[in-house]
C-alpha cells in the first residue's frame, strides 16, 4: 500500500541537510514575499540564511496565527495512564532498562485524577502512556477512554503506534486525536536511540500516520524529538511528512509538536542543541509554510519563554502538566517522563494568556461529534 | 432603511455577527454592542451546555441580541443533524446556521452533505441558514429544500480578501426568493459595503472585527459600512458608465 513510506525514501537525508544549508539571503527574500510557500521555501526559513530576518518571521506569524486561530490560545492537561514500557528509548524516562517502579492506572485511579484535572477547568485532555503491550493495550484503552469520555469534550492520545482497526476502535470510542512522533527522521540513529521493544521498527512507525489517517481519526500530532540529530533536517521531514499526509487524508486536522530534549534525561542533547532563536526561527517558519497547522507547546520549556510564544504561532498549551502516572493525586511520586520547567498552575498560565490579550479557551469541541 | 425578515423574524440591523477568535469574552461583548447587530453566531462546541455560566454566552445575554448557534465541527449531514437538535435542545432556538466543512484546510462547505441536511432539518422545523460556496444552482437547490437563507461566501473564511466570487453572489442575489447574507472573507468595512450596494441582504463579519487591533471601534465601522451600503442600494444609484453617451448613428434616420 502507498503510504509515506514511498515518498521518504526518494529523499537523502544529506541532500536535505546541505540543500537547506546552501540556501542563500535572496532564497529566505524570496520565501518571506510568497503569497503560497513551497517545501523549497520553507527549507529557506529554517536556514541559517534566515536568522537575520526573524523578526520579520515573528511578525508574519504572529498576523497569520490570528487570522486563522484569533486571539485564543487552547489549554490541555496531559494525563497518564502508565509508565510500564517495553522500548529503550535512550534518552527516555519511561525506557525498559531503567529499574524503576512502574505504575498503570486503574480504574479507580483514572477517576480519581479526572476529578483533580477536571478542577482545574480542563475539558481538553491528552492521554499518554508508555508501549506494553502485555498490561497497557487496546482492551485496557478501551475501558479507560470510556471512563473519560463522559467528563472531557475532546481527548487525545500519544500512545504507541497500534493497527487501523485499533485507532478506529478509538475513533469510535471518542478519541478526537492521535499524536505520534517519529523522534527523528534520521533512520540510523533512530535505530541507535530505539534498540529494543517494537519501536526499534522505524518503518513501522513512520507509516503509524497513514494508518491513523485511514482510520478517520479527526487530528493527526506529528512531531520529532529535538536534540537527538540536527533539527533543520529533521523538523524537514516533519513538514515533507505534514505536506503528504494533508493532501492524502484531507479531513484530517494536523498538529506538530517541537519538544526539546531535556539534558537530565540521559543523553548527550549538547551535540544537537537548539537554541531559543533557533526554537523561535523554527515556529514561525512552519506557521508560514503552514497556516492551519496547530502549534503546542508543552510545559517542557521555561515560563518566560512560553509566555513570549505565545505571541509567535502557538495555538496550544499545556499547564499544570504532571508527567507521571497518577501525578495529580494518586501517586504524586511516581516516575515521571521527563522533568517539567513552567511548573505554574493553571489557573496561572490562563492569567498570563489573559494578560496579553487573548483569551484562554478550556472547550473548543463537543462529545456529540 | 427597509426592516430584514428571516422567517418571521424582523431585524433592523443587516449586520451579523461571529463571535470566536476574540482576545476577550469582555472584549466580543463591547464590539457585538457596538455594531448594533441583532444576530450573533455562536459555535456550539465552544459553549459549555452543562453550566449556567459559560462564559461566551453569559456575554451575550441582550434581550436584543438573537443567538445562531452553528454546526462547526460537522463533518457530514448526520453529524450537523445531531448539533442541531442539541443546540435548539440547549440554547432553546429553531434558527440553525448549517456549517459542514469536512476539509479543515480551507473549511470549504460541502455542498452535497449541506443540500442533505437542509432538507432534513427543514423538515423537523429548524430555520435553516446554510453556508455554502457562492454557487447559484445550489441555492435553487436550497430553496427547493425549504431554507429560510442562504449564505455564499465571498472568499475562503478567515482570509479577509473580500468579495472574491462577486459574480456570482450578484447571479444568486438576482435569483433568490430567499434573504442573501455573505459570509466568509469580508476583511474590510469597503467589502460589507460594497456587498450590501449590490443587493445583498445582510453580511456576517468575524475575523475582520475580532482580530483588528481595536474590534470595537471597527465594529462601528461596520454598521455604518453595512448602512451606508444598503441605503445606496435602497436608493437605486446611477449607473456607472464609463464613456460618453454618443448621438444615435443606428436609429437617427427614424428620426429624419
Amino acid at each position: 500500500m502507498h503510504s509515506f513510506k514511498n515518498i521518504f525514501n526518494q529523499y537523502s537525508w544529506n541532500e536535505v541537510r546541505q540543500s537547506i544549508e546552501s540556501k542563500t539571503v535572496k532564497d529566505v527574500e524570496t520565501a518571506l514575499v510568497a503569497s503560497r510557500r513551497t517545501l523549497e521555501d520553507f527549507k529557506a526559513l529554517i536556514s541559517p540564511a534566515a536568522q537575520p530576518y526573524i523578526e520579520q518571521m515573528a511578525q508574519l506569524s504572529h498576523t497569520l496565527t490570528q487570522k486563522r486561530f484569533g486571539k485564543t490560545i487552547q489549554l490541555f492537561a496531559p494525563m497518564y495512564l502508565s509508565n510500564e514500557c517495553n522500548n529503550i528509548c535512550t534518552y527516555c524516562g519511561f525506557s525498559y532498562d531503567h529499574k524503576i517502579k512502574r505504575k498503570t492506572l486503574s480504574a479507580a485511579e483514572i477517576l480519581q485524577e479526572i476529578n483533580v484535572i477536571k478542577q482545574h477547568g480542563f475539558d481538553h485532555i491528552l492521554l499518554v502512556t508508555g508501549e506494553a503491550n502485555q498490561s497497557v493495550h487496546i482492551d485496557y484503552f478501551m475501558k479507560a477512554i470510556h471512563l473519560i469520555k463522559p467528563h472531557f469534550s475532546n481527548i487525545s492520545f500519544e500512545v504507541q503506534p497500534l493497527e487501523q482497526d485499533e485507532y478506529e476502535q478509538l475513533q469510535k470510542a471518542g478519541v478526537y486525536s492521535i499524536l505520534v512522533y517519529q523522534e527523528t527522521y534520521h533512520q540510523e540513529k533512530y535505530n541507535d536511540y530505539h534498540p529494543k521493544g517494537r519501536k526499534s521498527n522505524f518503518y513501522y512507525r513512520l507509516e503509524t500516520p497513514d494508518r491513523i489517517g485511514r482510520a478517520g481519526m479527526h487530528k493527526i500530532g506529528l512531531g520529532v524529538l529535538l536534540g537527538l540529530e540536527d533539527w533543520r533536517t529533521d523538523t524537514f521531514f516533519c513538514a515533507l511528512h505534514v505536506d503528504y499526509l494533508q493532501k492524502k487524508y484531507w479531513q484530517t486536522k494536523y498538529s506538530v509538536s517541537f519538544p526539546r530534549i531535556r539534558p537530565a534525561e540521559g543523553v548527550d542533547a549538547s551535540k544537537y542543541h537548539i537554541t531559543d532563536k533557533e526554537l523561535v526561527q523554527l515556529i514561525c517558519a512552519y506557521r508560514l509554510f503552514n497556516q492551519e497547522l496547530e502549534i503546542s507547546i508543552s510545559t517542557r520549556e521555561p515560563k518566560t519563554f512560553r509566555d513570549h510564544l505565545i505571541k509567535l504561532g502557538t495555538t496550544t498549551m499545556s499547564a499544570g502538566s504532571k508527567t507521571n502516572p497518577g501525578g495529580y493525586s494518586v501517586d504524586v511520586e511516581s516516575l515521571e517522563q521527563f522533568e517539567i520547567d513552567d511548573d505554574r498552575t493553571p489557573e496561572q498560565v490562563a492569567a498570563v494568556i489573559a494578560a496579553s490579550g487573548y483569551e484562554p479557551v478550556w472547550k473548543d469541541w463537543d462529545k456529540i461529534f | 432603511m427597509k426592516p430584514l425578515i428571516i422567517a418571521d423574524k424582523v431585524f433592523q440591523s443587516r449586520l451579523f455577527l461571529g463571535t470566536g477568535k476574540f482576545g476577550s469574552s469582555d472584549e466580543m461583548e463591547l464590539a457585538v454592542l457596538e455594531s448594533e447587530t441583532e444576530m450573533v453566531t455562536v459555535a456550539l462546541k465552544r459553549v459549555d451546555l452543562e453550566t449556567d455560566t459559560d462564559a461566551l454566552l453569559s456575554h451575550l445575554k441582550h434581550p436584543h441580541l438573537n443567538l445562531l448557534p452553528n454546526t462547526s465541527g460537522a463533518r457530514n449531514a448526520k453529524e450537523a443533524v445531531l448539533a442541531a437538535q442539541l443546540a435548539r435542545e440547549a440554547l432553546e432556538t429553531n434558527w440553525l446556521k448549517l456549517e459542514i466543512h469536512p476539509d479543515p484546510k480551507y473549511l470549504m462547505p460541502d455542498p452535497i452533505e449541506t443540500l442533505k441536511a437542509t432538507e432534513e432539518l427543514a423538515k423537523l422545523g429548524f430555520i435553516v441558514l446554510p453556508y455554502i460556496h457562492a454557487d447559484p444552482v445550489l441555492c435553487k437547490r436550497l430553496e427547493d429544500a425549504g431554507t429560510s437563507a442562504v449564505m455564499p461566501l465571498g472568499s475562503p473564511i478567515g482570509s479577509n480578501k473580500g468579495l472574491k466570487t462577486f459574480d456570482f453572489l450578484q447571479i444568486i442575489i438576482e435569483q433568490a426568493n430567499v434573504p442573501v447574507i455573505i459570509d466568509a472573507g469580508i476583511g474590510a468595512p469597503s467589502d460589507a459595503a460594497l456587498a450590501m450596494e449590490m443587493g445583498a441582504d445582510a453580511v456576517l463579519v468575524n475575523t475582520a472585527i475580532a482580530v483588528a487591533g481595536h474590534p470595537v471601534q471597527i465594529a462601528k465601522a461596520f454598521k455604518l459600512a453595512v448602512e451606508a451600503g444598503r441605503m445606496a442600494y435602497e436608493s437605486k444609484p446611477a449607473k456607472q458608465i464609463d464613456h460618453a453617451i454618443a448621438s444615435s448613428p443606428l436609429t437617427e434616420f427614424l428620426h429624419a
